[in-house]
């Protein structure tokens, strides 16, 4: 397509654009990929005040953890096998192996094994292979870029961040699979029914969605605390404490969530055209069995995108789990308060820095995998609108 | 669709929201008309200790609370009707500084601080984040096709970080020794302490939720820009309009739509600004009406929570969201009775 003369820009209004670009492009980048070197340092040269020092880390290499030219030259050829393995074979042998209809636990389960081989070619078979070399080869062996995983290790095993890791994990993955079942039932009735009565639910759903979560929290904490004795007459002995269960907290992001999803979820079920399941429903099909067997194979996108705004929603979530988990059942959000509220020693602000660069890394794959659908559904509910 | 197998659709969802949602909300209203605490009594207490000839025996009064057959502590309940209302909009505090005349006094009540801030953090970083988010638009729409997806990639990253890591990442940037704050001081020869700084923490908090929006604003401008009439902006072209006539009368109307979406939820959103303060660790300075009820809702350091006051203040909160939401409601009903 070429652009008609009138509409092409000048040089200088082309050169102001990109520059422009440029600058947005290191100012959203910035911060985070600071926070990424930062983890890797010492703390003297993790807050040091010369930028150069945090990037080569004097301090680091000179406690002897560092990598040489040949340590960076390795890496990155392993780097580049791993990412090409990821794109083009991977998907490959997931296709023939996994049979027709397992798709989504076929790539669940190549996932994690690239993910388990990928750590033991790099964190176990590489220093084997490296050491050795490094003796032999001089100069290039020596360190030159300072670089330590002790506040990993330190957060990670000693501080046992995967418990919150784990307890994160649960809860996500509660959240997204109740709210996506609860959630496509609602949004494929509210879409296909032009009731009074949907657009009523609708309407009070968009008041929900706008309540502060503080608001809502202070309505469950004095009920969760006092549940046992509140749940005595009808549950007996056993009645559980609310308070701290990750069931509960569970349960309130869901509705929390609702709102949000049956608006997404409604608007993506308007695009599938509704002849599909009249033309089922002509052929003897119920309601249900048109949902089951018309609707549930063409909605997955749709599904995909509400799902990953569900996970969003409960992975990010401080406020909530803060004031109604317990320190055990802490997810990893709320936990990583705890470093930089104590006013302590720099080696825990750079502890916390590692544990809110493992936190972002998660999200980090997120983007890369799921871009279209996470564009296709910031537009979803404006574009129509 | 048939009322019988709408509702068995519905239901689920709506159970939920009933549950988590409605209920709630109930409680929240009844909780700030009353209080819930311990009952206490006061009892004598002989304390003897063995002495010469006779102990010494003293006696005191003490408050302990009452305690049930089961172990439990008593609590009472009581309507207080708008005490707690009076004390979180600080109303004694307040008369007194208005008796005076110093009406600055009013801003050290912590209801009124949170407010003042909320309002300035909403109004001043609405504009910002429109501007950004359709600057950013229109640069990408500019650039080259093979560059939009990385671009668009990059972008993203600040909308999907979580909040509360997105404030910390800026915050490592300035508080302490940071790298900015280092560069700043030598550029202007002074010494700059940003955590120590009110205005300062204020300015990186609105850095930050601008950051952290202007990508939302950003893909929807985007998406929008793909649609706009070619025919019209030629038409405009022939009409002799410049550039920036172009941009200001065929496609920021065409955007318009878009724009007033954006407002709304970002309006909405920022009113409910709760991880900036705990990011910045920003509370001695800076707090939102958010952050309050949060606040009133930890246990203090006698492990008791003011749920009362906590309630009042949720209940204060959501009267401003009604405000916000009135032209949000009043456009879905538009939609829906221009469609039916």
């Amino acid at each position: 397509m070429s652009t008609p003369r009138a509409m092409r820009m000048p040089l200088g209004l082309r050169l102001a654009s990109s520059g422009f670009l440029a600058f947005w492009l290191l100012l959203a980048a910035f911060p985070i990929l600071w926070i990424a070197v930062m983890s890797f340092k010492s703390p003297v040269d993790a807050f040091s005040a010369n930028p150069w020092e945090v990037i080569t880390g004097p301090q680091t290499r000179g406690d002897g953890a560092g990598l040489s030219l040949l340590d960076i030259g390795l890496g990155a050829v392993m780097l580049w096998l791993s990412a090409r393995i990821a794109t083009r074979s991977l998907p490959r042998i997931v296709a023939q192996l996994t049979p027709p209809g397992l798709l989504v636990a076929g790539w669940l389960v190549g996932a994690v094994l690239f993910a388990v081989g990928f750590l033991v070619a790099f964190v176990g078979l590489l220093p084997l292979v490296v050491a050795p070399l490094e003796a032999v080869t001089g100069p290039f062996g020596r360190p030159v870029l300072g670089l330590t995983t002790e506040h990993y290790v330190a957060v990670w095993v000693d501080n046992a961040f995967y418990r919150n890791f784990i307890n994160s994990m649960i809860v996500t993955a509660g959240v997204v699979t109740i709210s996506l079942t609860v959630g496509t039932l609602a949004g494929y009735a509210l879409a296909r029914s032009g009731s009074a009565l949907a657009f009523w639910i609708l309407i009070i759903a968009l008041v929900f969605r706008a309540l502060p979560h503080s608001v809502l929290v202070a309505g469950y904490l004095p009920v969760f605390i006092n549940s046992a004795q509140i749940l005595e007459p009808i549950l007996g002995e056993n009645a559980p404490t609310l308070y701290g269960q990750p069931l509960a907290v569970i349960a309130v992001l869901v509705s929390i969530n609702q709102p949000f999803t049956i608006w997404m979820l409604r608007s993506f079920f308007q695009n599938i055209p509704a002849e599909l399941d009249e033309a089922a429903r002509v052929d003897g099909c119920t309601h249900f069995q048109a949902f089951r067997w018309i609707i549930m194979p063409v909605m997955w996108p749709g599904v995909i995108t509400t799902g990953l705004f569900s996970f969003l929603l409960a992975y990010n979530d401080f406020l909530v789990t803060s004031l109604l988990l317990d320190a055990q059942n802490q997810t990893m959000v709320p936990a990583i308060a705890g470093y930089f509220n104590r006013e302590t020693t720099t080696t825990d602000q750079v502890e916390a820095v590692a544990a809110a660069v493992s936190i972002t890394a998660p999200l980090f794959l997120l983007v890369m995998i799921f871009q279209r659908q996470i564009v296709s559904g910031l537009t979803a509910g404006a574009v129509k609108g | 669709m048939k009322f019988r197998t709408f509702a068995a659709f519905v239901a689920p969802s709506i159970v939920m929201m009933l549950i988590f949602i409605a209920f709630p909300l109930v409680t929240v209203f009844l909780n700030s008309f009353r209080i819930t605490q311990p009952v206490v009594e006061q009892v004598e207490v002989e304390t003897c200790t063995a002495g010469f000839l006779e102990q010494t025996c003293t006696t005191e009064i003490k408050t302990q609370p009452v305690l049930d057959a089961a172990g439990n502590q008593v609590t009472t309940t009581e309507w207080v009707g708008w005490l707690s209302y009076e004390r979180v909009l600080g109303l004694a505090a307040m008369g007194e500084a208005l008796a005076e005349g110093a009406w600055a006094g009013i801003l050290n009540i912590d209801f009124w601080k949170a407010l003042r801030f909320t309002l300035t953090f909403t109004l001043i970083t609405l504009p910002l984040v429109i501007g950004l988010g359709l600057a950013i638009a229109i640069a990408v729409n500019n650039a080259a096709r093979s560059l939009k997806g990385p671009v668009i990639f990059v972008s993203l990253l600040p909308f999907i970080i979580t909040p509360v890591i997105g404030a910390l990442s800026i915050r490592w940037l300035f508080y302490g020794d940071g790298i900015v704050t280092a560069l700043l001081e030598q550029w202007l020869a002074t010494d700059i302490s940003v955590a120590a700084n009110g205005w300062a923490i204020e300015f990186l908090m609105m850095f930050y939720r601008v950051w952290h929006v202007a990508p939302f604003a950003f893909v929807i401008f985007y998406a929008g820009l793909q649609t706009v009439n070619q025919d019209t902006l030629e038409s405009a072209i022939i009409d002799g309009a410049n550039r920036w006539e172009r941009l200001k009368y065929v496609i920021v109307p065409h955007l318009m739509p878009l724009i007033i979406f954006v407002a709304l939820i970002h309006l909405m959103d920022a009113y409910r600004a709760f991880e900036e303060v705990v990011g910045f660790s920003s509370q001695a300075y800076r707090i939102t009406l958010q952050w309050l009820t949060y606040d009133l809702l930890t246990p203090d350091d006698a492990g008791n929570r003011a749920i009362s006051r906590a309630s009042a203040s949720a209940m204060l909160t959501m009267v401003g969201i009604m405000i916000l939401l009135i032209p949000l409601l009043r456009r879905t009903w538009r939609d829906h009775h221009g469609e039916s």
